[in-house]
């Protein structure tokens, strides 16, 4: 019926797309308008899983350490993606480049270093990614929560302020809290691992003839990467991003309007 | 900057020198110059949106000025540590935002901070002055309007501060608690040897304790005088 593998795909992509956007109009009917977030980001989908799969075609022949690059190009992107997340808060992408860089670098670094993570461009990259990707919603997640959490007890924290606190002590709590929401999908996808759901890695696995049972240990492999680098990436983003949301001389700089 | 005027400076505990405050380009504040001296209970007044407020958050540097500066004891504050400052120029909100916990841990936060202990003794004899006796272990969260603001002022006392920032203090208390509070802080001055700036919006509450006024329009220092003087009769 279609004459290639990619015409195949791009009518599965169109039927997904169509049944994303019946939900949007179904929302839009609630007065929950998402129309131009969710075209955007259809779009953008399509746009970059298409150009990634054409620079995987391209790097498949390219020598091992090339894949180096794509990643440190993902963690950069990543990073100033999950910044929006803290918006008003100066430093935020910075915060966050560091953070998911540290996290899901480090991570993937031991793991590949170990074996566990095969050096071949067509391993490194997917799973590169996939702990890349949730190491910035988590980053996103925490950032998000600890700005809320900020601007709604802004006037807790200039009472400990105007007390003599040190700044970074005022809003330690809500970083903690900020940690602990940030990690709960991570927490949960381990949790509900193979009950609730069967990841795409290991479906991938699957359809490719691996062995069942190595495709899920694999995928849990893949889940506990993911949680370990959530979790160093939420950890470092909050602690860092406590002293950004304070000026030089004490004062709170992450507040509502004046 | 312009050089203070050092007579001035040795009288005056507090002395804010043409201060000023913009935000994203709006001007908040603008040209405010004002001096307190110990024992002075300094009124702030003016309509909503006069900048009273904004103009306390300048002298702790929970703000920063874009202009001017204030100066503590006749030194820039920003030349000494924030944390120092503050410790030396407690405030008081208009929501007391206590800490969860007892009276008690409310009145050892500041102290702690600085690595001291705070004496049960001399949590019993601050809880006492604020008309409060016994109430060190009572939770806050259960405690009146009234009650918690005493807990507020009595946990700013705590750090010891040579200045009192007090902003609208008495706003949310009714007419019985308000007139406590009132009596509290002008003898609290009295007794602490203290320098006290408090913002009202209520015209005779200012002309009840407060020996000096200022009033302030659209960020401007418009008067200032006795209460008298600034507000009539």
């Amino acid at each position: 019926m279609f004459p290639s593998q990619i015409a195949l795909g791009l009518a599965q992509a169109a039927i997904a797309a169509i049944m994303a956007l019946a939900v949007v109009l179904l929302a839009r009917r609630k007065n929950v308008h998402l129309e131009s977030d969710a075209a955007i980001a259809l779009l953008r989908g399509i746009v970059q899983i298409v150009a990634v799969g054409s620079i995987l075609a391209l790097l498949l022949k390219a020598p091992r350490w090339t894949s180096v690059f794509l990643l440190v190009g993902m963690v950069l992107a990543a990073g100033s993606i999950s910044a929006k997340r803290a918006k008003n808060i100066p430093g935020a992408a910075k915060v966050s480049t560091y953070s998911i860089a540290a996290g899901a670098g480090l991570v993937t670094a031991i793991m590949t270093w170990a074996g566990v993570i095969d050096t071949a461009i067509t391993s490194l990259i997917p799973v590169g990614s996939m702990i890349i990707a949730n190491a910035m919603n988590t980053n996103g997640l925490a950032l998000n929560r600890f700005r809320s959490e900020v601007l709604s007890h802004a006037g807790e924290i200039e009472t400990a302020l105007a007390l003599g606190a040190a700044p970074e002590a005022t809003v330690a709590r809500y970083a903690e809290s900020s940690i602990h929401s940030s990690l709960i999908p991570a927490i949960d996808n381990l949790r509900s691992l193979g009950i609730v759901w069967i990841p795409g890695l290991m479906t991938g696995m699957l359809l490719s003839g691996a062995n069942p049972m190595y495709a899920a240990i694999y995928q849990f492999v893949v889940i506990a990467m993911i949680l370990a680098s959530s979790g160093l990436t939420s950890l470092l983003s909050t602690m860092m991003i406590r002293s950004h949301a304070f000026s030089p001389a004490d004062q709170l700089v992450l507040r509502g309007a004046e | 900057m312009s050089a203070p005027n050092h007579k001035a400076q040795l009288e005056a505990v507090l002395r804010a020198e043409k201060l000023g405050r913009e935000v994203a380009g709006k001007t908040i504040l603008s040209d405010i110059s004002f001096d307190v001296a110990t024992r002075d209970l300094l009124g702030i007044v003016g309509a909503s949106g006069s900048g009273k407020s904004s103009l306390l958050r300048l002298l702790n540097r929970l703000d920063e000025p874009t202009s001017g500066t204030v100066y503590l004891d006749g030194r820039d504050y920003r030349q000494l540590p924030p944390r120092d400052l503050r410790r030396r120029v407690g405030m008081v909100t208009q929501r007391p935002f206590l800490f969860p916990g007892d009276a008690a841990t409310n009145l050892r936060f500041g102290p702690a901070q600085r690595g001291e202990t705070f004496p049960d003794a001399e949590i019993a004899r601050l809880l006492e002055r604020v008309g409060l006796s016994g109430f060190a272990a009572s939770e806050v969260s259960v405690l009146s309007g009234g009650e918690q603001q005493r807990v507020s002022l009595a946990r700013a006392l705590a750090n010891r501060p040579e200045v009192l920032l007090l902003d609208e203090p008495t706003s949310a208390l009714d007419e019985e608690s308000k007139l406590g509070i009132e009596e509290l802080v002008g003898s609290l001055v009295q007794d602490h040897d203290l320098t006290c700036v408090m913002v009202t919006h209520d015209r005779d509450q200012a002309r009840r304790i407060c020996n000096r006024v200022i009033l302030l329009e659209a960020g401007h220092l418009i008067r200032s005088g006795t209460a008298v003087e600034v507000l009539g009769a």
